[in-house]
């Protein structure tokens, strides 16, 4: 809630004010978005626990949005192989379609894909459903009725998306090198035993962690985990900081779309770094 | 809250026609103060006597003494007022001039900068947060536009505190769902397995009301419950809220604009302006007040 503004009565302030204001607003958002991340996953082995809201919320971000995944996974594997195929036949050597398109589907296209979709359809949804609910103060009614929004509302989210996230991806990335497959037989002409020898084979190469876990398996999982913490919490941020009615439940869900598709971007090249130092020692 | 510069000077009801229909205006309130004093001569006889031999032994339920407040501004300043067992309190002003703040600072969604805000004598304004939850559950808080949960069915919405806080089986929460429902003159049968989104203004309002009441709490508050209601609705609504008051002897808080119905209902008065509480006192005695300001609060 808004205080009233009496603007009469205030000088108005000077540049340096304003912009020693602007920063310090800033980063006391930062610290609120930390503050209700470590909520959040804290309250996940707190009680009450929501399980039967968690539950929901696992099919609203994950079941209802395998169609769009499985629909982007097909699509980017077999335009992979596609393009690929034109590169590879300059060398002589299309027969590395399946290693080309398991390794970007597996390390990066899977991942940030599926994140970007999610962010796309759930995180606008999650932020535009909790913004109606801040401006029809059924915030402020958990509130009063004793509950924890936070603990309601935000950590089911948060603990659904961190769960079906990495499960989205792998079937992405699945989809996706079966796409490249259906490229490789019927346009490329390689059979298909041959190119999942080649996807095997490029998971191989990169080496196993614990004997059996490949490395790109690690580096293919740990990423949707970390996207699906951004997406959600970045979704419940915005959507519990709506102000201004219905057009602050639309500025909120933008805001959410944009900031965690960026985040996204800029996460995964520092996580792919991180990773990559980390398992080559 | 509203904006801070709007309703200076307005009759306060809601939606009031400003200044260049002030003419008008003056001969429409001098009816509705009419109507109100005859409403209060009419209500008041039975009601003043008990209140007056009982209130001095009551025990004091809500406290306020000296609350400061400001965000960037000041909001509140020095504001005190108590609430009895028993007794409904109005809190009244012109818009923009912290009443629902009030609420909010007994609900301890707001801590003030200064001074004490009591429940049952207990002073609320340190407690954790997990403790504050707490005492919430001791009140019931009825939304301006009700603020149902609109994922929910009416039974889930009114059934929603009874699973959180407390043990009480299936069969026992709808038989208490039915008799909220029903105390509010709503038909379970009919409306219990309904969307919020599907009822009307006054259904929702009063659904609002048996969700609020739903923990048989000692204090209701309510954050304008007859804003937006035609005049019929709004003798329901505060019917109810005086039934609340009567029967089960609730505690209650009303925030309001309508001066008629807190001439119906409210036992005391609390006239916020300008920051400060400028009348605390019974409801007649502010109707009977020379005072300019009331004066034009109430009629101008």
């Amino acid at each position: 809630m808004r205080p009233p503004l009496r603007f009469e009565e205030r000088s108005k302030p000077g540049v340096l004010t304003r912009l020693n204001e602007s920063a310090k607003s800033r980063v006391l958002s930062v610290q609120e978005y930390f503050i209700l991340a470590g909520k959040a996953l804290r309250f996940i082995f707190a009680r009450p626990f929501y399980a039967q809201d968690t539950v929901q919320q696992m099919d609203e971000i994950g079941v209802k949005s395998l169609g769009i995944v499985l629909l982007t996974g097909l699509f980017t594997g077999m335009v992979l192989a596609l393009q690929s195929s034109v590169q590879l036949k300059t060398f002589g050597a299309t027969i590395y379609i399946g290693r080309l398109v398991s390794a970007s589907m597996i390390r990066e296209l899977g991942p940030v894909l599926a994140g970007l979709m999610v962010a796309g359809r759930v995180g606008s949804g999650i932020a535009a459903q909790l913004g109606s609910m801040r401006v029809t103060e059924q915030i402020d009614a958990l509130n009063t009725l004793g509950t924890d929004p936070i603990k309601k509302l935000v950590t089911p989210r948060v603990l659904a998306a961190l769960i079906m996230l990495p499960i989205l991806t792998v079937i992405n990335d699945l989809i996706g090198i079966v796409g490249g497959n259906v490229i490789a037989k019927f346009i490329v002409d390689i059979p298909s035993s041959l190119y999942w020898r080649t996807v095997w084979e490029q998971i191989a190469a990169d080496g196993f962690i614990l004997r059996y876990i490949p490395n790109d398996f690690i580096q293919g999982l740990s990423k949707p985990f970390v996207f699906g913490g951004i997406i959600s919490i970045t979704a419940c941020y915005f959507g519990l900081a709506t102000t201004g009615g219905t057009e602050g439940v639309g500025q909120s869900t933008t805001r959410t779309v944009v900031t965690s598709s960026i985040m996204i971007l800029i996460v995964d090249y520092f996580l792919t770094q991180l990773l990559l130092s980390l398992l080559a020692a | 809250m509203k904006d801070a510069d709007e309703g200076r000077g307005s009759t306060g009801l809601d939606d009031a026609p400003a200044a260049p229909e002030r003419r008008e205006g003056d001969r429409k309130s001098q009816a509705v103060r009419r109507a109100i004093r005859s409403e209060l001569e009419s209500d008041a006889s039975d009601e003043t006597a008990q209140r007056d031999t009982s209130v001095a032994e009551l025990k004091p339920v809500i406290e306020l003494s000296h609350v400061y407040l400001s965000f960037d501004v000041p909001i509140l300043e020095d504001v005190s007022f108590t609430a009895h067992e028993g007794e409904t309190v109005a809190v009244v002003g012109e818009s923009g001039t912290g009443k629902s703040t009030c609420l909010k600072l007994i609900l301890r969604l707001l801590v003030p900068d200064k001074g004490m805000v009591c429940i049952d004598g207990e002073d609320i304004t340190d407690l954790s947060f997990e403790d504050a939850l707490k005492v919430r559950q001791k009140m019931g808080m009825v939304f301006q536009g009700a603020a149902l949960f609109d994922s929910m069915t009416v039974f889930e919405n009114i059934a929603y505190p009874l699973r959180e806080h407390t043990d009480m089986s299936e069969d026992e929460i709808e038989e208490r769902v039915r008799e909220k429902l029903q105390f509010v003159d709503l038909d379970p049968d009919r409306v219990m397995e309904q969307m919020p989104a599907e009822l009307s203004g006054g259904m929702k309002k009063r659904v609002g009301i048996a969700r609020g009441m739903a923990n048989n709490p000692e204090i209701m508050l309510y954050d304008e419950p007859t804003s937006g209601l035609d005049p019929l609705t709004t003798g329901t609504i505060t019917r109810l809220i005086k039934k609340l008051q009567k029967e089960l002897n609730v505690t209650g808080i009303v925030v309001t604009h309508d001066m008629r119905s807190v001439a119906r209902m409210a036992t005391k008065v609390a006239l916020l302006h300008d920051r400060h509480i400028v009348f605390f006192g019974a409801t007649e005695e502010m109707f009977a007040s020379e005072d300019p300001y009331i004066r034009e609060f109430l009629g101008g």
